[in-house]
């Protein structure tokens, strides 16, 4: 159970990490990003020394190197972008593997490479040890506006049944003969869109309905309090603190 | 006690027309005593709804007035008025808004300002009431039709009302599910009011049934007695399902 009910970047596990208050990951996660972007990109040496930092908690948190790999493909388009810098930067060229490249060109790409990884590891090692639901529960602790923090928890109580509804009108639309193919039938869909859109309006408001059937004046209540302790804050600290003083030594080095 | 001598629910002279023009209720007049299970029966656009709407105030503004165990629905004391009245809603899927069981069955009692270990206790009571105690951390969507409207029963319970609402609890239910629905709403110490159709699910649990037709209480009786009279339910677009005969089950219990 569980893990099935979660969504595709969860790893389900009891790790130190797992265990950890979300809003203390959130926060740590936050403190690591900034870091990482704010180190001079010369210190190479520190951005591996972040990556070290990184596979320590992946360790610590049992989530295997294949997966963290295969769920930083996201960053792909990215690393196109920062490819094709070297060759439109204007400055001082050089010559790599034959090609004439342009030096802060070459920087620039390293820069968008190596801070993006990071960042993305980080985000993608938050998301493997931490339940949806509780990443929501930890934006809540950390005093987001609860408007935006609603508006994301009816997204996911409410995105299957949308897509649900979004997959029933098909089945209807092909059943009466109907195939997608081409321009000509984008009127149609269209026109689905237009129908989802609107039975989920009208779904909204009986939601709200019910809502305001059972004492609700604006807010939600805050019904799961689980304050964290100073161990666990510290122990969440120990990530961007050291990645702190590794930005500090790339600095002054 | 002399509180059981103020009947659950009074209404009296109930008027009511839409933003719209269109009138729906005409002068409505419903006393259900305290403990009383009664139907509420009515062919589609007869107004069932919009009175359910108004016994928790969600609509307001007609003629007439609603009251509930002796407290008229005002703006005054509408969170009293909602925790008093328990509306279950038709779609399950409208009434369980939160992430998971458990938060859904606290909301209303959250908001109404439990907390803690008081609030545990009184979800895992809701949630005993209808038999879903080991779904409490599960989502919603991931449960069957069936057990989706007995939790949209226990987030109602939860609030302890004076008086539960239920909107059509048969529709969509398979026989096992409108069973096991009919053993846990018998089980309840509560009043009832069921809107419904489903003729024999009335005959089944409520021994008193009123028939709602063109805005207006058109009949008011033992629900074995109306159902017998064919007239009568032909007119107002009732007609028994086939293989249905009321007079020869007795409508005890």
């Amino acid at each position: 159970m569980g893990a099935g009910h979660a969504h595709r970047l969860y790893r389900h596990g009891h790790s130190p990490v797992h265990r950890m208050p979300p809003h203390c990951k959130l926060a740590a996660v936050l403190g690591f990003v900034v870091v990482v972007v704010s180190t001079p990109r010369e210190a190479v040496w520190a951005f591996a020394a972040y990556a070290v930092l990184l596979g320590a908690v992946a360790t610590a948190a049992r989530v295997p190197p294949g997966f963290l790999l295969r769920r930083l493909v996201i960053e792909v388009p990215f690393v196109a972008f920062a490819f094709l810098m070297p060759f439109v930067v204007p400055g001082e060229q050089t010559r790599l593997l034959g090609v004439s490249v342009s030096v802060p060109g070459l920087w620039g790409a390293w820069n968008v490479l190596a801070k993006g990884t990071l960042g993305v590891a980080a985000s993608v090692l938050l998301a493997a040890t931490t339940d949806l639901r509780a990443l929501l529960l930890g934006l809540q602790r950390l005093r987001l506006p609860p408007l935006l923090v609603q508006i994301a928890s009816f997204m996911i109580r409410y995105g299957d049944v949308i897509t649900d509804e979004m997959r029933r009108m098909s089945i209807a639309r092909r059943s009466r003969g109907f195939e997608a193919r081409g321009v000509r039938h984008w009127g149609v869909l269209a026109k689905t869109a237009g129908a989802l859109f609107i039975r989920s309006y009208e779904r909204g408001e009986r939601v709200h309905l019910a809502m305001v059937s059972r004492g609700y004046a604006g807010s939600m209540p805050l019904i799961e309090e689980a304050p964290a302790s100073r161990a666990q804050w510290s122990s969440a600290a120990a990530l961007p603190l050291t990645a702190l003083a590794i930005c500090l030594l790339g600095w002054t080095l | 006690m002399s509180l059981n001598f103020v009947p659950s629910l009074d209404v009296r002279g109930l008027a009511y027309a839409y933003p719209d023009g269109h009138q729906a209720l005409f002068g409505v007049d419903l006393t259900v005593e305290r403990g009383e299970r009664v139907a509420l029966l009515g062919p589609n656009g007869a107004g069932k709804t919009t009175l359910v709407l108004h016994l928790n105030g969600i609509l307001t503004g007609g003629a007439g007035t609603v009251t509930v165990a002796g407290l008229p629905v005002a703006k005054a004391h509408l969170a009293e008025i909602r925790r008093r009245v328990g509306i279950v809603f038709q779609d399950p899927d409208d009434q369980l808004f939160m992430p998971t069981v458990r938060e859904d069955v606290a909301f209303g009692p959250a908001a109404a300002g439990l907390r803690g270990p008081e609030l545990e206790a009184v979800v895992r009571k809701a949630l005993a009431r209808v038999g879903m105690e080991e779904y409490a951390d599960r989502p919603p969507h991931h449960l069957s039709f069936g057990q989706r409207r007995r939790v949209a029963v226990a987030t109602v319970l939860a609030m302890e009302p004076e008086i539960l609402v239920l909107d059509e609890p048969s529709s969509n239910l398979d026989p096992a599910s409108r069973r096991e629905l009919a053993d846990i709403l018998r089980s309840l110490d509560v009043t009832v009011l069921m809107v419904t159709h489903d003729l024999p699910y009335a005959l089944e649990l409520c021994g008193r049934a009123v028939v709602l037709s063109d805005g207006v209480i058109a009949a008011d009786g033992p629900t074995g007695a109306l159902l017998a009279d064919e007239d009568l339910m032909r007119r107002h677009r009732l007609e028994l399902p086939f293989g249905f005969d009321p007079t020869r089950k007795p409508a005890t219990r």
